[in-house]
C-alpha cells in the first residue's frame, strides 16, 4: 500500500475503499429507463431564470421585445467568467419578471421570458476546432462563455474549478456517473445513449485542468453503461492520443455520489476538513457537465438544454427528456403521460436532497436533475416532530461520521461554537439522518441553519474584530501622539528649566564675582 | 394549466420506524423474560407488571397534562410502560401496591419530567424508581419467593393479591414460611460468615449457573436481547461491554481465589445482569450515543455491578452502576466523539 496521500489519490480506482455509514435504498431507476432518450417539444413560452448557478444573479443583456437567437447571451454577471444564460431557441423576448425559479426557498427571481419563433435558428457558434491541441486557457474560456456550471445539482460554476484545479496542479479528473439517490437516471441514460459526448467531455476537461488522467465512476447496477462508454473510449481515439482514461464500477450506496463520499470509495482518503478535492490533487464533475463542457468546446455551443428525469408513481410513463433550459415541468409531465390520479407531491431532485415545489409552473434550470412526481404512500404522512431519545441512528449513517443528535441539540441551543467543534461544516445535507430518525426530527435543516447562523456569526465577529483592532490601533496611536506631545513638553521644561538654571548660575557667578570684587575694596 | 401541490420536508420516502415501534419491540423482548419469571415465581410478576403501568400511565397523564403537552402523542410513544415493566420486574412479586406507586412516582414524575420529560432525562427512570423503593423499604424489598421447584408452598393468584393489595398474607399463610434468600444474597452472607463459594453454591436456591429458576430468566431476556440486537432496536455495543467486563473480571477474581469469589458464569448468570445489559443500560436517552462511549458505558455498568456486589452493601448493583453510568454519559460523549469526516 502507498502511504503518500498524492500517491494513493493517483491510484484513484484501483483499488476500492468502503466509506462510513449510508443508507441502501431501493433504486426505483428501471422506471425511467425503458423509454428512450428523447427530446422534449419546444414549450410556447420559455422562462429563464437569470440565476442557474451558485452566486451573484446575473444581469439581462435583453430589454422586452428584442429578438434573440438559439445561443445568444441573454444574462451575465458582471465578471465575465461568471453566470452566463443564453436564449435556449431563437424567438422573441416578450418580458423580464419576477417568477419562480425553481430553487429550495420556493421565492421568486428574475427570468427573461421568451416566446419561440419556432425556426430555431442558432447564433454564430465558435467551436474550437483545433481542441486536442489548443492552450487549456481558451477551453477554460470557452466552458466559462459556454455558462457550464455542475449539473449534478450544486451549479458550481466548471470554468472556476477547473482553474482552480489548474493552479492546484491537479494530476486526475474524477467524472461522476454514480448517481446514487433513487429514481434519478439522467446520468445513467446519458451514459448509455451519449457515450462519445462523456468521453469528449473527459478528455476536454482533462485538457483543460491539465491532468494526466481521468476515472469515470459509475455505479455497479448500471447494466449496460460499461460497455456503451468503453466502446465509445475505443472508438475515440483518446488512447492513441496517449490519454489515460479508466472506467471504473462503484457498489451502489446512498450517498456515495457525494464528491467527498466518492473520493473515499476511489481513493481511500478523506478530504482534509475545510478543503476542497484540489487539495489532494483531484477534481470531480458530474458526467453531464462534461459532456456540456465537450459540447462548449467541440461543437462551441452553450448550455441551454440539458437531460430531465421525470419519474416516480405520480406520472403515467415515466422517462428522460432533453429539455431546454425555461422549460415549464408541466411541459415535460405532458410529455411523460401526465399525472396519475394519486399525483401528490412534486419534488425536483431525488428523495432525499431534493425539494417539493408548490406547483408545476416551476422552470427547468441548469441544476435541475429529476422532476419527481410522488403518490401519497410514496412519502411519510406528516408526523409530529418527537423529542430526540439519543438511540444512535442517525451517528450510525452519517457518511460524514458525526454525531446529530449531539449536533442537533448544540444549534438547537445556540451553542454554535460547539457544533463547529463537532464537525457541522463536515455535513453534506445528505439527509440520511433524517430518514432514520424515528423522531422525525428535520435533522439536516436544521444543520443548514446552523451552518448559515455560524457564518453569519463569523462574520460578526471578523466585523468586530476588525472594528476592536481598528479601535485599539487608533488608540495606540492616539496615546502615541500624546506621549510624543508629553515628550517633547517635558525636554522643553527641562531645557527651559535648564535654561534657568544656568542664567541662575551665571548671575551667581556674577553675583559672587561682583561680592568678591567690592570686599578687598573695601578693605583698600 | 398550472398544478399546485402541497410540500413537505425531505426525505421523501415512506416513513421508518417511530419512537413507538423501538419501545413496542422493546414491551416484545421482554415478554419470554416476563413469562419465566411467572413460572418460577407465581402470578405476582403479571399483577406487579400491570400495577406499575397503570400508575405509570396516570402519572405520565397528568405530567403531560401539567405540562401542556399533547396527550395521544406522548403516551402512544410507549415509554412509560416500558419503565414501568422494567421497574416491576426488578421488586419482588409480592411486593405491596404502594411500592409500584411510589417507584412510578419518582421514576415517571422526578427522574422523567421534572428533567424535561422523553429524551431528556439525565437517569434511567425506572432505575431511580427502584433504587428510592429499594433504599426507603427494605423490609419489602426483601421478600423475595424461591422458584416453584424448592418452594414448599407457593403462593397462588388469589394469594398474590391477597398480598399485594392487603399488604399481608392470607391466614394460613407466613412470610418466613414463603419467602427466602435470593442466590445473590446467600453468596453475600455466605461470604461474609467465610464460607466457601463450593458450600455456598451446595444450597438448593442455586442452580447450573446462577440461581435456580433466575438463570432460565436471564436467559429468556438474553433471548429477548438478541432478537432486539437482530430488529437493530438496540447497538451490541452496551450488552458485550458489560457482559464481557463482568465475566473477565469475575473470571480473574475467581483465578485469584475461587473460595470466596462466584465463577465468572454464576456472576453472568445472576441476578439482573441480562436484563440489565440488555433492556436497561441500553437505554439510548440516559447513555452514551458514540461507539466507544458506550463500550466504555457497558464496562463501567460491569465493573460497578462487581464492585458492588463484592464490596457493597446491596446483594447486587446493576442499578446503582447504570445510575453512577448515567451521570458519567455526557462527559463519556464529549471525550469519545468520533474523529468526523476530513478531521
Amino acid at each position: 500500500m502507498h502511504t503518500d496521500p498524492m500517491e494513493r489519490a493517483r491510484n484513484a480506482g484501483n483499488t476500492l475503499h468502503p466509506f462510513y455509514g449510508g443508507l441502501r435504498l431501493r433504486h426505483h431507476k428501471r422506471i425511467s429507463c425503458t423509454l428512450p432518450l428523447a427530446h422534449a417539444r419546444l414549450p410556447t413560452r420559455l422562462f429563464v431564470p437569470l440565476q442557474q448557478h451558485a452566486g451573484p444573479p446575473a444581469e439581462a443583456l435583453v430589454v422586452p421585445g428584442q429578438k434573440v437567437l438559439k445561443g445568444e447571451p441573454i444574462g451575465r454577471h458582471e465578471q465575465p467568467s461568471r453566470g452566463w444564460v443564453h436564449a435556449p431557441t431563437s424567438g422573441t423576448v416578450t418580458a423580464l419578471a419576477r417568477r419562480p425559479v425553481t430553487n429550495p426557498s420556493g421565492d421568486d427571481g428574475p427570468c427573461v421570458l421568451l416566446r419561440p419563433d419556432r425556426l430555431d435558428t442558432w447564433t454564430d457558434l465558435h467551436p474550437i476546432d483545433d481542441w486536442e491541441t489548443a492552450t487549456p486557457e481558451r477551453l477554460r474560456r470557452a466552458i466559462g462563455e459556454a455558462g457550464i456550471v455542475g449539473l449534478g445539482g450544486a451549479t458550481f460554476q466548471t470554468s472556476h474549478k477547473v482553474a482552480d484545479a489548474r493552479q492546484q496542479t491537479v494530476h486526475t479528473v474524477i467524472l461522476n456517473g454514480a448517481e446514487c439517490e433513487p429514481y434519478i437516471s439522467c446520468d445513467e441514460i446519458l451514459m448509455r445513449m451519449q457515450p462519445e459526448r462523456v468521453i469528449a467531455g473527459a478528455r476536454v476537461l482533462q485538457r483543460a485542468t491539465g491532468a494526466e488522467r481521468t476515472v469515470i465512476a459509475i455505479e455497479d447496477q448500471m447494466g449496460a453503461v460499461e460497455g456503451a462508454l468503453r466502446d465509445a473510449l475505443s472508438r475515440s481515439g483518446a488512447t492513441e492520443a496517449g490519454e489515460v482514461i479508466d472506467i471504473v464500477k462503484v457498489t451502489t450506496l446512498y450517498p456515495e455520489g457525494g464528491e467527498r463520499q466518492l473520493i473515499q470509495v476511489l481513493t481511500g482518503l478523506e478530504v482534509p476538513r475545510g478543503g476542497r478535492p484540489t487539495d489532494i490533487g483531484l477534481l470531480c464533475q458530474n458526467v453531464g457537465t462534461a459532456a456540456a463542457a465537450a459540447d462548449a468546446v467541440i461543437e462551441g455551443k452553450p448550455l441551454i438544454e440539458r437531460i430531465v428525469t421525470v419519474t416516480g408513481g405520480g406520472v403515467r410513463t415515466p422517462r428522460n427528456l432533453i429539455a431546454l433550459l425555461g422549460t415549464p415541468v408541466a411541459d415535460l409531465i405532458d410529455q411523460s403521460g401526465g399525472y396519475t390520479a394519486q399525483a401528490a407531491r412534486l419534488v425536483i431532485g431525488g428523495p432525499l436532497m431534493g425539494y417539493a415545489v408548490r406547483s408545476d409552473d416551476n422552470p427547468v434550470v441548469k441544476g435541475v436533475n429529476c422532476v419527481l412526481v410522488l403518490t401519497g404512500d410514496d412519502v411519510r404522512p406528516e408526523q409530529p416532530e418527537m423529542p430526540c431519545i439519543r438511540c444512535g441512528e442517525c451517528a450510525r449513517v452519517c457518511p460524514a461520521r458525526l454525531l446529530p443528535q449531539q449536533l442537533h441539540a448544540q444549534v438547537c441551543h445556540d451553542l454554535l461554537d460547539e457544533a463547529a467543534d463537532f464537525g457541522l461544516d463536515a455535513c453534506i445535507e445528505c439527509g440520511c439522518c433524517d430518514y432514520v430518525c424515528p423522531s422525525h426530527i428535520p435533522l439536516s435543516e436544521w444543520f443548514r441553519f446552523g451552518k448559515s447562523e455560524w457564518r453569519l456569526l463569523q462574520k460578526e465577529r471578523a466585523r468586530a474584530d476588525a472594528a476592536r483592532q481598528r479601535f485599539e490601533a487608533r488608540e495606540s496611536r492616539l496615546a502615541r501622539i500624546r506621549d510624543e506631545r508629553q515628550r517633547r513638553m517635558d525636554e522643553k521644561k527641562q531645557a527651559l528649566r535648564d535654561d534657568a538654571r544656568r542664567k541662575r548660575r551665571i548671575a551667581d557667578a556674577v553675583e559672587r564675582v561682583k561680592s568678591r570684587q567690592t570686599a578687598p575694596g573695601g578693605d583698600s | 394549466m398550472t398544478r399546485r401541490f402541497a410540500t413537505g420536508p425531505a426525505p421523501h420516502l415512506p416513513a421508518p420506524p417511530t419512537v413507538g415501534r423501538v419501545m413496542r419491540d422493546v414491551l416484545l423482548a421482554l415478554i419470554p423474560g416476563l413469562l419465566a419469571h411467572a413460572w418460577f415465581f407465581g402470578p405476582g410478576i403479571v399483577v406487579q407488571v400491570v400495577l406499575a403501568t397503570a400508575f405509570a400511565v396516570g402519572f405520565e397523564s397528568a405530567m403531560l397534562y401539567l405540562r401542556g403537552k399533547p396527550q395521544a402523542l406522548y403516551l402512544g410513544d410507549g415509554s412509560a410502560v416500558v419503565t414501568a415493566v422494567l421497574f416491576a420486574l426488578c421488586i419482588p412479586p409480592l411486593a405491596p401496591w404502594w411500592i409500584a406507586a411510589v417507584g412510578m412516582g419518582f421514576a415517571i414524575v422526578l427522574a422523567k419530567h421534572l428533567y424535561g420529560g422523553l429524551g431528556y432525562n439525565v437517569f434511567n427512570p425506572a432505575m431511580v424508581g427502584y433504587v428510592v423503593v429499594l433504599i426507603s423499604f427494605p423490609a419489602e424489598l426483601t421478600r423475595w419467593l424461591p422458584p416453584g421447584a424448592i418452594a414448599e408452598i407457593r403462593p397462588d393468584l388469589t394469594a398474590s393479591l391477597h398480598a399485594i393489595f392487603l399488604g399481608s398474607l392470607p391466614a394460613d399463610l407466613g412470610w418466613d414460611a414463603i419467602t427466602q434468600a435470593t442466590p445473590l444474597d446467600s453468596v453475600r452472607t455466605g461470604i461474609a460468615e467465610g464460607r466457601t463459594v463450593a458450600e455456598i453454591r451446595s444450597q438448593d436456591v442455586f442452580g447450573d449457573f446462577g440461581g435456580l429458576g433466575w438463570e432460565w430468566i436471564a436467559n429468556w431476556f438474553a433471548i429477548g436481547g438478541l432478537w432486539l440486537l437482530w430488529r437493530r432496536v438496540i447497538s451490541w455495543h452496551v450488552p458485550v461491554a458489560m457482559i464481557g467486563t463482568i465475566a473477565a473480571l469475575g473470571l480473574a477474581g475467581y483465578l485469584i481465589d475461587p473460595g470466596s469469589n462466584p465463577s465468572p458464569l454464576q456472576h453472568v448468570f445472576s441476578g439482573a445482569i441480562m436484563l440489565g445489559a440488555f433492556f436497561i443500560a441500553t437505554d439510548p436517552v440516559s447513555g452514551c450515543t458514540s461507539t466507544r462511549g458506550r463500550l466504555i458505558f457497558g464496562a463501567g455498568v460491569g465493573i460497578f455491578t462487581l464492585v458492588i456486589r463484592r464490596w457493597g452493601g446491596y446483594p447486587d448493583g446493576v442499578a446503582f452502576a447504570v445510575l453512577l453510568m448515567n451521570m458519567a454519559a455526557p462527559l463519556i460523549d464529549v471525550y469519545t466523539r468520533p474523529r468526523f469526516y476530513g478531521e
